[in-house]
């Protein structure tokens, strides 16, 4: 009975695909001819394609109806439980660890190129960790702080010769900076309003960047950004992206690190407090607005030294680079990896970069893919790739 | 005795509504308080009010944790006014739901604990020790409310009168000098609000908090209070002990037929 109704509605939807795609897909105008072709393949493939992912959305649907039931678990799924043992996980990090140290030496330049832009992502995804997953601030101006942080290193090293070991921390204190200057005034937002000003906030400072020439070269940009030197060595242009790429793998360690020790700190707990319920967050004797105010200037900070690095790589930067599109990517990296875990940000963001720079053979296809998946996610996996899991305290009494 | 809170002609309007009336009610040291009328009588505005959520159109809210110099803390935030001591529930639920049981209550330590960014980060020996602290401090709470077995279930999990507890639980890690509590008894059956009673009076005579509490059920404020105030459209209509309550006929013509029996 179920089954009958399930095919009906399929049927129903494949037919107003075949009907919606009509125009397109089937009538062929040749202009050279003056005839009209009609390919009827066209339009069984389109039918019986979109028959079965209507089939199979619903099968997903209704089996996420039934595993539903059991509301919200925390069991670790099977992978976190295997990790979260000391005799797997250690080897784990060790092959992990090893396969890092050599990568830039097994893979191509190329390779290794694309591997430091996914791990820029890492970065900034779990800065804006802090910000989205933790304390609940629905940001899509983020990639604003990333440029603060990429346009303090190219002036301050344009004008005062500023090396990329004094950039990196002034980069990430200007992009605080910025945080907070942008979180004081948003701080009474939630949610969808939050997101719009944010927004806007990203947009105002890319056209201020492509519009103050005197300050920021407009729109041809700053050429000719050092990349971090050694010891004064003079590197090869392969051995210094090969150092880069430590640089950033170490960065990114030190990421994981502080993130890890934030968000099982009375900070941190302070945040996921404020994200599940402002009212009584505040009812807790917890100040919204310093918490809030943190969480803006830490992510905005991580943001800054991912643009200071961005920088070095790129060795050229113009405000193209800095569009909202970037925030969104950003954004989906921590939605679809894991709004607050670590190794899920983490894996979301090399999906999410790795895959489409290893599929560009599909072209055009990329973003509808893209958000396929996306929505997808949100459907059947809310949670994202590897959801949180609360730290468990143990008592023996 | 001097009295630990003292709300002089409270005011709350939202727009031509008045939901406070020139409410008068002060809370002894030590007491157990109702506060009880019917539905939409004003009872949680007045909580709202006196911890900061709501800023009161006008009156006065004095507080006076050791009976000596009175603070007047109308407008204040209501994370400062949880700082002076006073610690509510909410009627309906609102415990953080993607954290832990103990989580819930480490989140009430935060009045009376002080480690920041830095201290996270490096992990110093304070921070330890602090969070040491909090730890253990949530756990004793969450044994003396009943709920350790439940410590690292997630909050949402809870059966809705364990949740009602931890409200309980979470609102004590903030040592507060009086206890506000709306509800509490709110879907319980009739073992859970038996429980609760005797929580109650364990948190009076163990932890020397006052408790001010808004209930329904009228066997449980009986048996509880020590000083009952009635209110009907945001204005006081009795104030006594139980018997005399209960024998107010300004009370049971508000309640219409409402009984009160105990
Ligand atoms: N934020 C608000 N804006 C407008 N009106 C409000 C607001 N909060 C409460 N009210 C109104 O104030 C009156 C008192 O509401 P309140 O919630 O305090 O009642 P209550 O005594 O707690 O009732 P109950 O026993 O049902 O919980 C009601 O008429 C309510 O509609
Ligand atoms: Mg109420």
């Amino acid at each position: 009975m179920i089954v009958n109704t399930e095919i009906k509605k399929s049927f129903l939807a494949s037919a107003w695909f075949m009907f919606l795609t009509f125009p397109i897909m089937v009538i062929k105008v040749n202009t050279v001819s003056d005839t009209i072709e009609w390919r009827w393949m066209n339009m069984v493939g389109v039918g019986v394609g979109a028959f079965f992912l209507s089939m199979l959305w619903r099968y997903l649907l209704v089996k996420k109806e039934m595993g539903g039931k059991k509301e919200k678990t925390d069991k670790p799924s099977l992978l976190q439980t295997v990790l979260g043992q000391r005799r797997f996980a250690i080897p784990a990090l060790v092959i992990l660890g090893i396969f890092t140290l050599v990568f830039p030496h097994l893979f191509s330049m190329y390779q290794t190129n694309i591997m430091i832009s996914a791990l820029i992502y890492v970065m900034l995804g779990l800065g804006l960790n802090i910000v989205v997953g933790l304390a609940g601030l629905l940001d899509l101006g983020y990639v604003a702080f990333f440029a603060v942080g990429a346009y303090s290193y190219a002036l301050l090293n344009l004008h005062f010769g500023m090396t990329f070991w004094v950039g990196l921390p002034l980069g990430g204190l200007l992009a605080g900076c910025f945080g907070l200057i942008l979180g004081y005034p948003v701080l009474r937002l939630r949610g969808d309003y939050l997101a719009i000003v944010t927004l806007g906030f990203g947009e105002i400072i890319r056209l201020v960047l492509e519009n103050w020439n005197e300050f920021s070269y407009g729109p041809s940009g700053i050429a000719n950004i050092p990349k971090p030197s050694l010891f004064g060595l003079d590197l090869s242009l392969d051995h210094k992206t090969i150092y880069l790429f430590y640089i950033l793998v170490a960065l990114v360690i030190f990421t994981i690190f502080v993130i890890n020790r934030l968000q099982d700190s009375r900070i941190g707990r302070a945040w996921i407090a404020l994200k599940d319920d402002e009212i009584a967050c505040q009812a807790m004797g917890i100040d919204k607005a310093k918490t809030k105010l943190r969480a803006f200037a830490l992510g905005a900070t991580w943001a800054g030294m991912g643009g200071v690095i961005f920088a070095a790589k790129t060795t050229f930067i113009n405000p193209a680079s800095f569009t909202i599109w970037e925030s969104v990517i950003i954004l989906c990296t921590v939605v679809l990896g894991g709004m607050g875990s670590i190794s899920g940000v983490i894996a979301g963001a090399l999906l999410l970069i790795l895959l489409p720079e290893y599929l560009r053979d599909f072209g055009e296809f990329r973003m509808i893919t893209f958000g396929t998946v996306l929505v997808l996610m949100m459907v059947f996996r809310p949670g994202g790739i590897v959801e949180n899991v609360r730290k468990t305290y143990t008592f023996k009494r | 005795m001097k009295p630990i809170l003292e709300v002089n002609n409270l005011t709350m309007d939202f727009g031509g509504l008045r939901a406070i009336d020139h409410l008068n009610i002060s809370i002894n040291k030590g007491e157990i308080a109702a506060l009880i009328g019917p539905n939409g009588a004003g009872k949680t505005t007045f909580f709202n009010c006196i911890t900061g959520i709501y800023t009161p159109t006008g009156g006065d809210i004095c507080i006076s944790p050791d009976g000596g110099t009175k603070e007047r803390i109308n407008g204040l935030k209501p994370n400062v006014v949880t700082r002076k001591g006073l610690a509510r529930t909410f009627q309906n639920i609102r415990l953080f739901n993607s954290m832990t049981v103990l989580e819930n209550v480490m989140i009430g330590c935060h009045p009376v604990t002080k480690s920041g960014v830095l201290g996270a980060i490096f992990r110093t020996r304070a921070t330890q020790a602090e969070e040491k602290l909090i730890v253990e401090r949530s756990y004793a709470i969450l044994e003396k409310i009943g709920l350790e077995m439940y410590v690292n279930e997630l909050a949402v999990n809870l059966p809705y009168g364990a949740q009602r507890r931890l409200e309980i639980a979470r609102a004590m890690a903030t040592d507060p000098f009086l206890l506000l509590l709306d509800e509490p008894a709110a879907g319980m059956n009739p073992q859970e609000t038996l429980e609760l009673d005797e929580l109650i009076i364990k948190l009076r005579d163990e932890d020397k908090v006052s408790i001010l509490l808004i209930e329904h059920d009228m066997k449980l404020v009986m048996s509880l209070s020590d000083n009952i105030h009635v209110v009907d459209y945001g204005k006081k209509i009795a104030e006594g002990g139980p018997e005399e309550i209960r024998n107010n006929p300004l009370v049971i013509k508000a309640y219409l037929g409402e009984e009160i029996d105990a």
